[in-house]
């Protein structure tokens, strides 16, 4: 993650700019960036302790509207103060639901699925239809599209060694929108060309996945 | 769905299966996994809510992504679908450096040749390396849901 946060910051100017926009917002409202990620994690367990043990309850039990008990199991990860994150998660998954994926889980690797649960759940509530898949769906065409252009560029560099033909140099718009036409639109394998497998079943892909769900 | 045949969801759920049972379009009989998968990670009647909110028309690809998600989550009940979208953004970027990778050694090239072989003209705007901006096309629209940062995580998903 802290990969994907610094080269946003890095290639801001050539992402959507609602992207570059977003991280700026949340950077005013205070979302302490990934290299303070050991001080948010440790101000995570004192409020976890804090608000086992005070009278403020948890997220989920003020949500559930119950005493929170110590050693509430939602308590070290759903802080009173972000009760949205909870009310998503309790929406989409069920609170019993969530209880059982956590008692499976080791306690170390809880946060991270409580994490990532609250990211699908939040998906999930802005696009009822798709959730997270969506996003798989963009990001796979785009891996899609690099990887053709990839290619394109070795073959230019192969062929010019061999001096066959003039380099073609990217922004050529022969080049690269012949093979973006071939590329065309759609889903396709989930796994790219390169034969990176993913250690996971293909997604269903929408037809026409644009995001909007009007 | 007749009284006779029950859709997977009504089977699993040990009752009758209505004729305008919600369910029984998207989790049929003989794939009675896909509705036990969807019913662990969201259980049945927040499966159900979620597809009556819905339109009829995108209840299918609703229940497909649900499917999938409840797969993904069951198979890796930590990161679930989000480690998929982490592996895909480092995949980018991977893709995206050997592209540039590559321009500048197709840039280098030319710049040789072109001093070498003076009549190969060609513009400025032709020349210039525009960066890795041909592979993102603005016209797609951006998904709503990428403009939110992934949570941090202690161990990222997919690295070991």
């Amino acid at each position: 993650m802290t990969i994907l946060k610094t080269t946003v910051s890095s290639v801001s100017e050539d992402l959507d700019s609602s992207l570059a926009r977003s991280l700026k917002s949340d950077q005013k409202k205070g979302v302490i960036p990934l290299a303070d990620s050991w001080t948010r994690r440790s101000q995570t367990a004192v409020k976890m302790a804090s608000s086992s043990y005070s009278s403020s309850p948890c997220a989920a039990c003020k949500f559930l509207r119950r005493k929170c008990m110590p050693g509430c199991v939602f308590a070290p990860y759903f802080p009173p103060e972000e009760p949205q994150k909870f009310a998503n998660v309790h929406k989409i998954f069920g609170a019993s639901n969530v209880t059982k994926l956590l008692n499976e889980l080791p306690p170390h690797q809880r946060e991270d699925a409580v994490n990532s649960l609250a990211y699908e759940a939040e998906a999930r509530m802005k696009d009822p239809v798709y959730g997270c898949v969506g996003a798989i769906s963009v990001l796979q065409r785009q891996v899609q599209r690099l990887q053709k252009e990839l290619d394109a560029a070795n073959s230019d560099l192969i062929r010019y060694a061999c001096n066959e033909i003039p380099p073609v140099l990217p922004g050529q718009p022969q080049m690269s929108e012949d093979f973006g036409r071939r590329v065309g639109d759609g889903g396709g394998s989930f796994y790219h060309a390169s034969g990176l497998p993913l250690p996971y079943p293909p997604p269903p892909w929408p037809d026409n996945q644009s995001g909007d769900n009007s | 769905m007749s009284y006779s045949t029950r859709c997977a969801a009504c089977k699993s759920l040990r009752r009758r299966c209505p004729q305008d049972c919600i369910l029984a379009p998207y989790f049929p009989s003989n794939d009675p996994q896909r509705f036990a998968s969807v019913q662990k990670i969201f259980g049945a009647s927040n499966t159900t809510k979620i597809l009556q909110q819905l339109p009829v028309h995108q209840r299918a690809e609703a229940a497909d992504c649900m499917s999938f998600e409840a797969a993904s989550r069951i198979q890796d009940p930590v990161y679930g679908c989000v480690g998929i979208i982490s592996q895909l953004h480092q995949q980018i970027l991977t893709t995206q450096h050997e592209l540039a990778m590559t321009q500048a050694q197709l840039a280098f090239h030319y710049a040789q040749q072109e001093t070498q072989q003076e009549r190969r003209i060609m513009t400025q705007s032709q020349v210039q390396y525009d960066g890795p901006s041909s592979w993102f096309d603005p016209n797609q629209k951006e998904p709503f849901y990428l403009d939110q940062p992934l949570p941090d995580f202690h161990q990222p998903p997919g690295f070991l």
